[in-house]
Parts: structure tokens; C-alpha cells; sequence
């Protein structure tokens, strides 16, 4: 295992901890319809999709993400869960570098009768799933029906809405309260995704806080649901309530997830409860899940290796093909690691050189 | 090793003012008064590193996780739109997004408007919500030129005082939004540094109230 990078140790980390608790990995083609994507362009994370036509006419898509085909694919469960994991390459044009890239993601699905208990034990998985990536993590819980209630109360226009929902996931309190002053919002409402915007913390620390603001506004029911997920994840440390974390509303609905690992600057796991996409798609159950984006490790630092290989061997030309295989297979018996060359090369960094 | 709150500063004019305010805010650095030539300056007492950046690379920085936190203009903000968060209005640098053209101009509707702008993002989408046709011509900068000599009809730039329009005969037709300088976070630190970049922005907040 030592040989691993860190993104194939996580992998096998994550395929072991989703294994222990029911998740059955779920292996799918690479290529898809096109017509499911152009249908649900706002639900990926990028709108760009590399596509092909086959060899039928058939215009097909390298998969830009996993979620859309196994609700396609999966069964319409009403009663009990289907669940699963992947662990799959996805296409898609990467943020920063505004280009299509291979993205190997690892996450999980929960499709059925989604309850409290699955909601929680897909949080509790996700906080878990971070841990394997390092001590040094945090998942933060949004809840969009809370959110999307409390914008309702504001009575602003649809365009204003994109504003306060795009300075909410900014913490931006001075533009909220611009827009609103703007809009000549309901005041107690602004007041309302101003407490919101400010509350942040441990499940700990925010629960009081959850509860003032569901006796303050008790028109806002979903407050209450999140306060009893928060009561059922109990004192969970790397868990923290923040209201900034935001997703697509037409497709997620209940709680939204980010996860963050100290050292890499942006998140590197989402996920959400989409019954609004599963509706969408003509199925009646719920579902909820998330997303682990393993090319992002890289930028967490790790130990090199001082070495590439224990040993160089090099042969000469009179060296017999018998020769070099023995000296080579003595080496590995060892314990040793053992490069064959002609010559040594450049950029190859060996312990030691063994000349045949 | 130290664990150091990295801040950007956008150089310049801009950037003087706002380490002022860091400073009065209780986050000084004596040695970035020191002469010469060097780009970092850190104070370790205080577990704070600055660095002095190109004003429109300092969102970067930030998005990238280089520097925890940083100030950056709105203009910037709006034109790019960084994954940060923007926690403070630090009320200096102000000035206006605006459209300004000749003095005599008249916006013809059934011409396509050919908008001259280094702000592309922002021209595109003022002229989107008000759903009219529009050729954006990106220039790097000499912007106000472009009227005069008929490249394009109207330009999309930042407007301080006016004195560059008015001694080109040209004027502001629309204001698109205020600007001025914004105190920006990098989501990540935000998790892991929340305590100390609250603190601080608390602080900023006071200065902000005093000037």
C-alpha cells in the first residue's frame, strides 16, 4: 500500500467503509444518451458534455456525472433503500482550468424511502469519507427548504432571488441587505436570512440557535426537520451547520452538504437530497447522496518517496538475456525493488547501481 | 511551523489605504514599510503574512487557497465570480460601473450597440436583463479611445471622479453598479481559520464604522 498515491488509498478506504455499511458498488458504462444530460443541463456541475455520434446515429455522451444514469437506470423503490456506491471517471470541463478533464470520483446514492435515519447515515458516511482523507476535515450542512422558505418570505422578484441565493453561498451580509433595501423586502424576513447567513458552527453550538430561530419563525417549518437531524447526528464534532452552502433548488430540496480538508482549497465532496430531480425524472421515490472528487488530493501534501527504485541494474551487451534474469530475480528475492536497464537513466533515482 | 494567515493586498494606491486600515484595525507588519523590494512581509508575533499582488490576481490567489484572505475590488468579484467568500464592504476605493459614450451619442434601438469594455462578463450580462443586442468589443485598456474613434458607440469602464471622460468629451450615460474594495475569504481557510478571519474581519468592521 505504500507504493499507492494518496487519491488510490482513499479509494480503497472508501470502497471498504461504504461496503461495511450495505452500499453495493454499482458499475456502469462510460457512455451515456446525450438526450439525459441536454434534458438536465442545470443539474451538472458543468454544463459542457463531450459527445459522439455511435456507430447506429445514436448521439452519445462520455458521462460529465454518475447520479443522473443511476436514477435512469435504478428502480422506482418506494418501500426499503437501493444502495449504492461507484467508483467511476467522469468528463467534464474543471473550474479552474476551464478545460474538459477526467475526473475520477468516488460517492454514494440512497434511492427509496429516504427517512431521517438515511438522511443521517449518508451525513455520518460523508464526515466519515472525509476523515479518510485526513484528521483535518469538516463537513458542512445546509438545509434547502430552510433556506428556500425563508427567501419565499421576502417577496422579491425572481431575478432578485438568483442575488440573495448567490450572496447567501457568499456569506455576503452587506449585498443581502443592499438587495433587500432594494427590492423593499419584508423586513422581518431579511432579518431572518440575515440570522441565517450568521449562523454557523458545530452542531453543538448552533443547535440553540436552531431552535430561537424556529420559535422566532415558526411559519418556517423546514427549521424543525433540520433540528431533528441535528438531534439525531447527536455531538458529531466535524459536522457544522452553514446555511452558505447552496445547490441548484429546481433539484435538491432537504439538507445539502460541502466537505472540506485542510490543504486544499476548495470542497471536495458534495452531495444533497435531490427529490425534486428524482420527480423530474418521472420516479416517486427519494433519494439522497454525494460525490468524493478525488482529483483534487493531489494538492495535499505527502511524503515522496526519496527514491524511485532500490536498485539499477544495468547489463552490458555480452550479458545473456538468462543472466540478467537470474541477477534480477535474486535482487526481488531480496525485498528489493529492481529496475533493468541498458545504461542508467537520467531521471531515475536509485539507492544503489548493480553493474552485471 | 508557524501557521501564518495569509493576506492578499491589491498593489497600489488601493492597497496602501487598505493596509492602513489593517494596521488601525491592530494587524500591523513594520517591516512591509521598510524600503526595497521584497513581495512578502510577515509578523510573527501576530501569525500574519502579507503580500502585495496585482489588484485583478488577488480573487485568485484567494480561490486557490494562496492567500486565506484578501481584498479585491467588486468590479472584480462581479467580472470573474470567484468561489470566495466576500464577508466585508470596506467601503474605500469607491467608484461606479458605468456606460459612458460621446456627449451626442443616441442609442439607436434597432442598431446592434458595439459596447467597448475590459469587463466583458459584466457589460454582457447588464445588456442581457435589458435584452439588448450587443457586439462587446474586449479591449485591455485605453478604453475611453474606443468612441472617439468610432470602434465602438458606447464603453463599459470604471468611473472614479469623471476628469478622463470629461477631458475626452465623453460622459456617463447609465451607472451599472457601485464599486469599491471587498474583504474576501478562501472557502477553505473559512473552515479552518474561521476563528481568527471573524476576528479580524470584526476589527475591519470597526475601522470601517470609525472612518
Amino acid at each position: 500500500m505504500n507504493n499507492l498515491r494518496n487519491d488510490e488509498k482513499v479509494v480503497f478506504a472508501l470502497r471498504e467503509l461504504y461496503g461495511k455499511y450495505g452500499y453495493t458498488q454499482y458499475k456502469m458504462n462510460k457512455f451515456e444518451e446525450y438526450d439525459l444530460y441536454a434534458k438536465n443541463k442545470d443539474f451538472l456541475v458543468s454544463g459542457n458534455v463531450i459527445t459522439f455520434t455511435d456507430t447506429n446515429g445514436r448521439l452519445l455522451a462520455l458521462k460529465p456525472d454518475v447520479t443522473l444514469s443511476i436514477i435512469k437506470n435504478g428502480e422506482d423503490i418506494q418501500n426499503g433503500l437501493q444502495k449504492v456506491y461507484y467508483n467511476e471517471n467522469v468528463y467534464r470541463v474543471s473550474g479552474a482550468t476551464h478545460a474538459f478533464r477526467e475526473i475520477m470520483q468516488v460517492g454514494l446514492e440512497c434511492v427509496g424511502a429516504v427517512d431521517t435515519y438515511a438522511v443521517c447515515e449518508v451525513l455520518l458516511l460523508a464526515a466519515a469519507s472525509l476523515e479518510r482523507i485526513s484528521d483535518d476535515s469538516v463537513l458542512d450542512v445546509s438545509h434547502l427548504g430552510v433556506v428556500s422558505n425563508a427567501i419565499s418570505a421576502l417577496g422579491i422578484s425572481e431575478s432578485a432571488t438568483a442575488e440573495i441565493v448567490k450572496c447567501i453561498g457568499e456569506k455576503n451580509r452587506h449585498g443581502i441587505s443592499e438587495i433587500c433595501e432594494r427590492e423593499a423586502a419584508n423586513e422581518r424576513a431579511t432579518e431572518q436570512i440575515l440570522r441565517l447567513v450568521s449562523t454557523y458552527g458545530t452542531l453543538r453550538e448552533v443547535l440553540p440557535q436552531l431552535i430561537k430561530l424556529a420559535s422566532d419563525y415558526p411559519e418556517n417549518t423546514a427549521i424543525s426537520e433540520l433540528i431533528t437531524i441535528c438531534r439525531a447526528l447527536g455531538d458529531e464534532k466535524k459536522i457544522n451547520i452553514d446555511f452558505s452552502v447552496t445547490s441548484n433548488m429546481n433539484y435538491y430540496n432537504g439538507v445539502v452538504f460541502c466537505g472540506f480538508v485542510r490543504g486544499i482549497p476548495t470542497g471536495v465532496l458534495s452531495g444533497g437530497q435531490y427529490d425534486s430531480l428524482m420527480c423530474k425524472l418521472g420516479k416517486k421515490s427519494r433519494a439522497i447522496g454525494f460525490a468524493v472528487y478525488l482529483d483534487l488530493l493531489e494538492d495535499l501534501s505527502y511524503e515522496r518517496e526519496e527514491f524511485d527504485v532500490d536498485v539499477i541494474l544495468v547489463y552490458g551487451e555480452k550479458d545473456s538475456v538468462g543472466d540478467i534474469k537470474a541477477a534480477a530475480d535474486r535482487l526481488i528475492s531480496e525485498g528489493k525493488s529492481v529496475s533493468v536497464q541498458r545504461c542508467v537513466p537520467e531521471k531515475l533515482r536509485a539507492r544503489e547501481i548493480v553493474r552485471l | 511551523m508557524k501557521n501564518y494567515l495569509n493576506i492578499a493586498l491589491p498593489k497600489g494606491r488601493l492597497g496602501e489605504k487598505v493596509l492602513g486600515m489593517f494596521e488601525r484595525a491592530g494587524f500591523p507588519c513594520p517591516s512591509i514599510h521598510e524600503p526595497g523590494r521584497k513581495l512578502i512581509f510577515e509578523n510573527e508575533d501576530l501569525g500574519v503574512r502579507y503580500f502585495w499582488v496585482k489588484p485583478s490576481d488577488v480573487a485568485i490567489y484567494v480561490e486557490r487557497g494562496a492567500a486565506d484572505i484578501g481584498v479585491a475590488g467588486k468590479d472584480i468579484l462581479l467580472e470573474y465570480s470567484p468561489e470566495v467568500y466576500e464577508l466585508l464592504d470596506l467601503d474605500l476605493g469607491k467608484c461606479r460601473m458605468a456606460v459612458a459614450a460621446k456627449k451626442d451619442f443616441y442609442d439607436d434601438p434597432q442598431k446592434t450597440l458595439k459596447v467597448a469594455t475590459k469587463f466583458t462578463n459584466i457589460a454582457a450580462s447588464y445588456y442581457a436583463k435589458k435584452g439588448r443586442d450587443i457586439d462587446i468589443i474586449h479591449l485591455n485598456g485605453s478604453i475611453e479611445i474606443a468612441p472617439i474613434l468610432g470602434l465602438s458607440d458606447v464603453i463599459v469602464d470604471i468611473v472614479e471622479t469623471g476628469a478622463t471622460l470629461k477631458e475626452n468629451d465623453l460622459e456617463v450615460k447609465e451607472t451599472i453598479v457601485p464599486i469599491s474594495a471587498r474583504l474576501i475569504a478562501n472557502r477553505s481557510s473559512f473552515k479552518f481559520d474561521g476563528e481568527r478571519i471573524n476576528a479580524l474581519c470584526a476589527k475591519l468592521a470597526e475601522e470601517v464604522k470609525n472612518d
